[in-house]
């Protein structure tokens, strides 16, 4: 199947109208060097029939998160998807649409992305936020280059109480901007303020905190930020989870000046890590806005006094300002923005924070129950929100891992793929107390 | 489209006014045309300094945006903070209430390597 | 507004959500966490019939390709099969975190690696990385792996050649890759000119980024000779793969000597823009550069598929996982539906509805370059300008046509420029009432520039008031 209307007849009749005899004549003046074979090396098309059985058959290869019980967080969340957001987004004015340049054909997607600007506002408390980065480790990444911009600073202080992938992936940027990373290292599962204090100086361009951090624990928000204010001149960056954000103070309560992190954690499905949704924002500041990559989109009115939405701020853009633009980035996650807007909608205030809340207890509950096992420990049982560490005493963790996989279970993620002891387990709504009890039972057993 | 008699011009669409104490900047009618609405100005800082052809400031327009280069070297005195919030006086009034910034020039021999209004029209004409 | 904003729907007490209840004990907040606790989240309260209304008017407010042409230049809007969503949503394919054993995902694994190997079987590349989101993004990837690359033969490289006709993407992202950006002169064919290349290479030069057939449509005849000169002064030749659909089958970046290139799967390989994204932008190299690719890289020994992690000399990561494996599973389910035959014909079908257009318009339309074109083509809308109305009132009569107009004033080497690319999908009524409505246009500016100039007029909204939305942003409510 090609998706090719046009039969043989109505081709060869487009021939006549240019002139041509074969539709190879149209490809002349390539030279034969860099012409391929005849034909690619690639097999026969196949009909829908098939595709699908392939696939599925395809997919019995793999074991799903529906098919265990899972308490992998560590970045990319299992929450529940409610079915209004799939029938919604597969409306195909909205997924075949696309960017939204022509303005007066594209008010749906324009007014969409101009809600979700709106909540993304009103979770993280930042006073402007563009329509949306490519995941939260490049968003972040983009924060940090924005902020050594904007402080003309190229000194960049990197706790490693941070996600490792974000990590990785600022580093990987930031060698393109060329900037200078300085990794404090936490003894424990917070970073000690002193640490910054004594590292922050006048060619620090900005600090990064994850909120909460990698292993489910807040910062000491209030004292860092302190501590970050002295220097009017630093950038402060950081990562929040948005979905914990119905619950957890917005990040521009610890004056943040650009809050980034993952969004896919609203309505969006795991996907096996992608595509993810990067969300941006900054303090509302005619520099700062200036600076902030991304569409953004605006409200304005027509020639008739209507009101209408627009993109706009375009000349920060590479359309328009090319190498001079705040980034490269063109296409975005618009249609996972999308997700997250009907997502926020549809829970609401008291939703978004039922969920949250639901996280918090769940995780709580079965960390008091695994902490009182003979032969494991929670390691920030005093401070965490719906992820914590688990230390097995008596055993690799690798190997209880093992076992319990084969009951079913995904314990977490095992930290000794980041050169670290114990297991990151993380609980969402979608943990039922049966399934807490039987990990419980089944932590007992081993 | 106007070009006033009493002006220095240079190549980049800027017009230079003398005044007693100092030099007064800004662009020119058919710049400010050919970039549209202005909606964004970046200027300096007062006591900057540049040298003849640097760039001094930005101007942003809802479809492009354009560097202004300094058309003598020089110290920056004053800069128009009307702008900030009313960037359309540079559309409305370019010559006038849209000037950009005053300057302390550094060497007024170069005043001589500026266009005349004559040669600035011509000069236009062209483009 | 023509329709109100979800947060006008709001009712204090309104509820769109049902959860089970929590079932275990609550917790309290201990004293140093209870003071992190927030009140004031002020989010919509509706119901679900209310999110279900909203959204619904604002899709009726969207033009999508399921609605009509959309003959955007470089941008390959082609038609998004719907077998392919099914397969994008088979649940154990889509409920995968990414941090599973590989032991689980031995069938996701074995999609991507077969999409891997057709991606470089279609380009004569080497080796695949499927982990840039978008096209931009491979793009960065691919000046990092040229940086990295050139550190480790310890030559310092600072320039990066780009033409004037390039999109605005290569530009920006040789920008944050650190590097200098040269733009060169396209010649009066619309093709690189030799000379200015000749002159611009030097041992600083890093690579040369490059499209081909380039943004006007044109294929760069001197290819072969192009690569050679860049190879010659120690500098790589990087392959923007926005135009794929006008050589698949016909030429392979791989053999016209380029190092390195990236992907659009959602412009060549049919899967959705959403709007603005989620796109994918794979990246493919010649194994000499291979090292250097973003890790893991998707491997695959005599038992089973695995992630490489061993990369000890790759950029790092640009992506908190493996890239955006939705649309990778569209992108696997539209190659495997076409075939290898069937993506030749795609590219025979595009050009040749592309060139079909081209006959028909380029008399009432500028036609800037007579070289030949494949997939695109770019007008002038100069000489209706003289008449009356630019290019932009020309787009934006096409709107009050229910047809979507195509690139306005790209690439930049043409004044009052139409970039216009039909893609393979659409049927010759489609493309003929797309011709008679321009000349229709065209004949309506030497009648009434007026109703031109005024358009659109029977949109959801009239033109919008852009400088108004920059001078006094209104970005949230």
């Amino acid at each position: 199947m090609d998706y090719i209307s046009n039969t043989p007849a109505e081709r060869n009749k487009m021939l006549k109208e240019i002139g041509l005899e074969a539709v190879e004549d149209l490809f002349k003046m390539i030279p034969k060097e860099v012409k391929a074979d005849e034909q690619l090396n690639i097999e026969s098309g196949i009909s829908e029939l098939e595709l699908m059985r392939k696939a599925q058959l395809t997919a019995k290869k793999n074991k799903s998160i529906d098919q265990q019980i899972s308490f992998l967080g560590a970045g990319a969340y299992d929450h529940y998807v409610p079915g209004i957001i799939d029938a919604l987004i597969s409306r195909s004015e909205f997924y075949t649409a696309y960017t939204p340049y022509q303005a007066e054909l594209s008010q749906g997607t324009l007014e969409a992305i101009y809600e979700y600007q709106s909540m993304i506002c009103d979770l993280t408390g930042m006073g402007i936020t563009n329509a949306s980065m490519l995941d939260g480790a490049s968003a972040a990444a983009e924060a940090v280059a924005m902020g050594a911009r904007i402080s003309r600073r190229s000194k960049v202080l990197l706790p490693d109480t941070i996600n490792p992938a974000y990590r990785e992936v600022i580093k990987t940027y930031g060698a393109g901007a060329e900037l200078e990373f300085i990794n404090l290292n936490s003894e424990q599962e917070i970073i000690d303020p002193s640490l910054i204090e004594k590292e922050i100086d006048a060619s620090t361009g900005v600090v990064v905190l994850q909120y909460p951090n990698f292993y489910g624990s807040i910062e000491k928000m209030e004292e860092i930020s302190k501590i970050i204010n002295e220097d009017k001149k630093v950038v402060f960056v950081i990562i929040a989870n948005p979905i914990l954000l119905g619950l957890l103070k917005p990040p521009a309560e610890f004056g943040a000046d650009i809050v980034v992190g993952e969004a896919q954690s609203l309505g969006n499905g795991l996907n096996y890590g992608g595509p993810n949704l990067g969300f941006m924002a900054c303090k509302d500041d005619r520099k700062m806005l200036r600076q902030l990559p991304g569409r953004i989109v605006g409200k304005t009115k027509d020639v008739e006094g209507k009101e209408g939405f627009v993109l706009t701020l375009q000349t920060r853009e590479q359309h328009i300002r090319r190498e001079k633009a705040t980034s490269n980035i063109c296409t975005n996650e618009a249609l996972n923005a999308l997700m997250a807007t009907i997502y926020l909608s549809t829970m609401g205030n008291t939703g978004l924070r039922e969920v949250g809340e639901q996280c918090y207890h769940k995780s709580h509950y079965l960390a008091e129950k695994i902490d009182q096992l003979p032969g494991y420990e929670v390691a920030n049982k005093d401070n965490f929100i719906h992820e914590f560490i688990l230390k097995v005493k008596n055993k690799k963790s690798s190997e209880v891992l093992k076992k319990l996989i084969q009951q079913d279970i995904l314990l977490g993620f095992d930290l000794k793929r980041i050169g670290q002891e114990g297991i990151l387990v993380c609980v969402t709504e979608k943990r039922t107390k049966a399934e807490l009890d039987k990990l419980i039972e089944k932590l007992e057993v081993l | 489209m106007s070009v006033k008699d009493d002006l220095y011009y240079s190549e980049d669409h800027e017009w230079i006014r003398e005044e007693e104490e100092y030099l007064l900047i800004g662009i020119t009618d058919f710049a400010q045309e050919e970039l549209g609405d202005i909606v964004f100005v970046e200027l300096p800082e007062v006591d900057e300094e540049f040298d003849k052809d640097d760039s001094f400031g930005v101007l942003e327009s809802v479809k492009a945006v354009s560097d202004t280069f300094i058309p003598i070297s020089g110290r920056v005195i004053e800069v128009n903070e009307d702008l900030i919030d009313n960037p359309e006086l540079i559309n409305d009034d370019p010559y006038g209430d849209g000037w950009l910034i005053k300057v302390d020039p550094a060497d007024d021999s170069e005043l001589d390597e500026l266009l005349s209004a004559e040669e600035y029209a011509e000069f236009i004409e062209e483009e | 507004m023509e329709e109100k904003l979800i947060k006008d729907y709001s009712s204090p007490g309104r509820k769109g959500y049902s959860l089970p209840p929590l079932e275990v004990e609550e917790s309290e907040f201990n004293s140093e966490l209870s003071d992190y606790l927030r009140e004031d989240v002020q989010l919509p309260e509706v119901s679900e019939v209310d999110v279900i209304r909203h959204y619904t008017a604002l899709s009726e407010m969207n033009y999508g390709v399921d609605s009509g042409i959309y003959p955007l230049g470089s941008c390959t809007m082609k038609y998004n099969p719907k077998r392919n969503e099914r397969v994008a949503r088979i649940a154990a394919l889509s409920n995968l975190h990414p941090y599973q054993p590989e032991a689980q995902l031995q069938g996701s694994l074995e999609i991507l690696y077969q999409l891997k190997l057709d991606l470089a079987e279609i380009s004569a590349m080497d080796e695949i990385t499927l982990q840039p989101a978008s096209g931009a993004h491979g793009e960065f990837t691919s000046l990092m792996i040229v940086k990295k690359y050139f550190e480790d033969k310890e030559e310092k490289r600072t320039k990066v050649i780009v033409p004037d006709s390039a999109h605005g993407t290569n530009p920006a992202s040789a920008t944050m890759a650190g590097f200098e950006v040269m733009e060169i002169a396209s010649n009066e064919r619309g093709m690189v000119d030799l000379e200015a290349l000749a002159e611009a290479l030097d041992q600083d030069t890093a690579a040369l980024m490059l499209t081909n057939p380039n943004t006007l449509g044109i294929f760069e005849e001197d290819i072969l000779k192009i690569t050679e000169m860049v190879h010659e002064v120690g500098a790589l030749v990087y392959y923007d793969g926005a135009n794929m659909n006008a050589i698949m089958g016909y030429a392979k970046p791989g053999l016209m000597n380029f190092d390195l290139m990236h992907f659009n799967l959602h412009k060549t390989f049919s899967t959705p823009h959403g709007g603005g994204g989620p796109g994918s932008g794979p990246v493919g190299v010649k194994d000499f550069l291979a090292p250097y690719l973003p890790k893991p890289v998707l491997k695959k020994d005599e038992k089973k598929y695995y992630w490489d992690q061993k990369r000890p000399k790759s950029i790092g990561k640009v992506h908190s996982f493996y890239g955006n494996y939705g649309i990778m599973l569209r992108a696997w389910a539209y190659i495997k539906t076409v075939g290898g035959a069937g993506l030749k014909k795609t590219t025979e079908n595009a050009v040749l509805n592309a060139n079909y257009l081209k006959s028909r318009l380029k008399d009432d339309f500028e036609l800037p370059y007579a070289e030949d074109s494949l997939h695109e083509f770019v007008l002038s809308g100069s000489r209706q300008k003289a008449e009356g109305a630019s290019t932009l009132h020309i787009a934006k009569r096409l709107l009050d046509y229910d047809q979507y107009a195509p690139t306005i004033y790209f690439p930049l080497v043409v004044k009052e420029a139409m970039m216009i690319e039909p893609t393979e999908t659409e049927n010759i009524e489609t493309l003929d009432h797309f011709v008679e409505t321009l000349l229709t246009i065209s004949r309506e500016i030497k009648e009434d520039p007026e109703l031109v100039k005024n358009a659109p007029h029977s949109t959801t909204v009239r033109k919008l008031d852009e400088t108004e939305a920059a001078r006094n942003p209104n970005l949230h409510w």
